[in-house]
């Protein structure tokens, strides 16, 4: 077999295929469902009511969704200009510290979210600027060090949190010691459990798709990401393009951690991210790397996690069933876009 | 000082040293594999969980230890299959689609590890790979503690590396994988199947890696727990650039990192590990991962067709 480029696909073939990604996903969901034992539909009947079905599980899919549409954006942006950033889950961390580091009563009332925000970004961009410049200096792959430093990262926490950061009266957890008020992001609405993360995530995809569709910047990501060597040809300066594609991910991958101790549990632990970087991919893949997208998809793939959480206790399915769905769609994602543009010829 | 050298002239030192390097052996080999024949298989990681996951369960329902070995093999070779099918002839992005073979199958052992025992808290255990007694050679002092006290599938990682060595360099096989990882027209010119070659390097290497995940399962550790591999694929890849690309140097490369891995388990419990965090030491492999991409940066010799996508036809 081989493939061959279709010039103009229809709409058909381009709307349709991606829903035919999620309804092959579907599928595997319910025959996961009867290897387990249980009965299909109930299971994704469970897991739907779970994500949606009351206010206090929407809340809890929408709070789900906030770092993921930050980790979302950050992979997002990095994958248009073909800069692997897997590191999301390192650079997340590292926003938190400076999260922990800034709101613990180093800085008074006005200054502290913002500048415990922009410090955060800071940070995140510093960690992901390394690979970068390997790459760009060395031609060392991206992917193969921003993975091992998440590794590092979690090790650097794991020690700040036993060490240096250490709350005096965690009684031997190790968590950090918490937020002052101040440095809390207040909820949206009184009373209801979403914090203002999520409406600054939704207004950071704003931003993000007005840089790729209103700036240079923008141009020039599509344009290094498409081909480098021809806008290397066409006088772009793709290493420079690179780096600022890097200082954008990282900091937006950065602000997933920031949100979620100053919004949601106002302490930093090792348990702040359950993976949240990594997630993050599949998020920005499933929205075709499109900002907006990104909120969109970062909901539903919440809703499948809290929703999976919920249909777990009631039918004793086990959660993992939304990690592998989760992938499963992944690949029939990708899969499915390739074939929007592509046919598949014998011979 | 002293410390340091006490631990390294120490015959149990190097013994760990060689237990440790088995399964990176084992996984760097079929990351080699793939990457000779031009695919990067970022799905590693993912499926030394399914290797390691399987092997045991095989073992812990009653199959021998090497119906385990066997059986996480096959495992491996199907993940390949899936890996292979995306990147080889649909020519997928191999970051996209080894990066969601690693979330499949690590979610995938998670799943069934649940799925069949619901309950336990502490993993369940089986009766491992025992070393191999060598008369002789097992009696010698200090060197038969230190190199001849190992497992069975230590001899079979060191025999596999010499068998993918000697099949890259020595064989009309190997002289097509490798040719299939830089010039893939020029095969296909020779009237061999690209997609063939590739699809098949993707499955045995992958069969490989599940076998070194399973070494964690079947002869150092007992049981299964769900962080076990623990980045150990990730290091692989590292390994095989450092490496260059070449099964003697992966080797090479692989006993040196076990023997700073081995070394910072023994320093932790020293004057050292008194005045120095612990996880320093155990982000050491991390970062010595990072050092030796650096290091080997400038000299490494990619196969020139690595992720280059084959469309036949196509020019």
């Amino acid at each position: 077999m081989r493939l061959e480029p279709i010039a103009n696909p229809t709409a058909a073939r381009r709307l349709g295929l991606p829903v035919l990604a999620i309804a092959a996903t579907m599928l595997i969901a319910m025959v996961l469902a009867l290897i387990a034992g249980a009965n299909p539909f109930a299971v994704l009947g469970q897991i739907a009511r779970g994500a949606l079905g009351s206010k206090l599980a929407i809340l809890e899919t929408l709070n789900r969704a906030t770092p993921l549409i930050f980790t979302g954006l950050a992979v997002a942006v990095a994958f248009r200009a073909k800069l692997w950033n897997i590191g999301a889950e390192a650079q997340l961390y590292a926003g938190a510290i400076l999260t922990v580091v800034l709101g613990t009563g180093a800085l008074g009332a006005p200054l502290v979210l913002p500048l415990s925000a922009l410090a955060a970004m800071l940070a995140g961009a510093a960690l992901l600027l390394g690979p970068v410049l390997l790459k760009t200096r060395l031609g060392v792959d991206e992917v193969v060090t921003t993975l091992l430093l998440n590794f590092i990262m979690l090790l650097f926490v794991s020690y700040l949190l036993e060490g240096p950061m250490k709350d005096p009266l965690g009684m031997g957890w190790p968590k950090s010691p918490a937020l002052i008020p101040e440095a809390r992001l207040p909820r949206i609405v009184d009373g209801l459990r979403l914090h203002w993360g999520f409406a600054l995530a939704i207004l950071a995809a704003i931003v993000v798709w007005v840089i790729q569709t209103r700036t240079a910047l923008g141009f020039e990501i599509r344009a290094v990401g498409q081909n480098p060597e021809a806008a290397r040809f066409a006088g772009m300066p793709v290493n420079v393009v690179l780096i600022k594609t890097a200082l954008l991910s990282g900091g937006l991958a950065a602000l997933a951690g920031w949100s979620q101790v100053a919004g949601l549990k106002g302490h930093l632990s090792l348990d702040l991210s359950p993976g949240f970087g990594y997630t993050g991919i599949i998020v920005a893949m499933l929205a075709l790397l499109h900002p907006l997208g990104v909120v969109v998809t970062a909901i539903f793939v919440a809703g499948i996690f809290v929703g999976s959480d919920a249909m777990s206790r009631a039918a004793g399915v086990p959660t993992y069933i939304a990690d592998m769905l989760m992938a499963t769609a992944l690949l029939c994602m990708v899969l499915a876009i390739l074939l929007t543009k592509f046919r598949v010829v014998r011979g | 000082m002293t410390e340091i050298i006490d631990i390294l002239i120490s015959a149990s030192f190097w013994a760990a040293v060689i237990r440790i390097a088995s399964p990176l052996i084992l996984a760097t080999m079929g990351e080699l594999i793939c990457e000779r024949a031009g695919v990067l298989n970022l799905g590693i990681e993912g499926i030394m969980v399914i290797g390691a996951f399987t092997g045991w369960m095989a073992v812990y329902q009653g199959m021998p230890l090497w119906g385990g070995v066997a059986v996480a093999m096959l495992a491996g070779m199907l993940f390949g299959l899936l890996h292979s099918t995306l990147t080889v002839p649909f020519g997928l992005s191999q970051h996209v689609v080894g990066l969601g073979v690693t979330l499949f199958a690590t979610a995938a052992a998670s799943f069934a590890y649940r799925l069949m025992l619901p309950e336990v808290t502490s993993p369940p255990k089986i009766q491992p790979f025992q070393p191999l007694d060598i008369p002789v050679l097992s009696d010698l002092p200090w060197l038969g503690q230190a190199l001849f006290s190992q497992t069975a599938l230590t001899w079979a990682a060191f025999a596999v590396a010499g068998i993918v060595a000697f099949t890259l360099y020595r064989t009309p096989l190997g002289l097509a994988v490798r040719a299939v990882g830089e010039n893939p027209a020029a095969v296909e010119a020779q009237g061999l199947s690209v997609t063939g070659l590739r699809m098949g390097a993707v499955m045995v290497g992958s069969g490989l890696m599940a076998v070194g995940g399973a070494f964690l399962t079947l002869s150092a550790f007992s049981s299964f727990f769900f962080e076990m591999v623990n980045g150990r694929g990730w290091i692989c890849i590292a390994l095989v650039v450092f490496g260059a690309w070449k099964p003697g140097k992966a080797v090479l490369g692989a006993i040196l990192f076990a023997a700073f891995d081995a070394l910072q388990i023994r320093l932790q419990q020293t004057s050292m590990g008194a005045v120095l965090p612990y996880q320093l030491f155990l982000a050491l492999p991390f970062i010595l991962s990072i050092l030796a991409l650096i290091l080997m940066s400038r000299r490494a010799e990619v196969p020139a067709a690595l992720m280059v996508p084959y469309n036949k036809g196509e020019r």
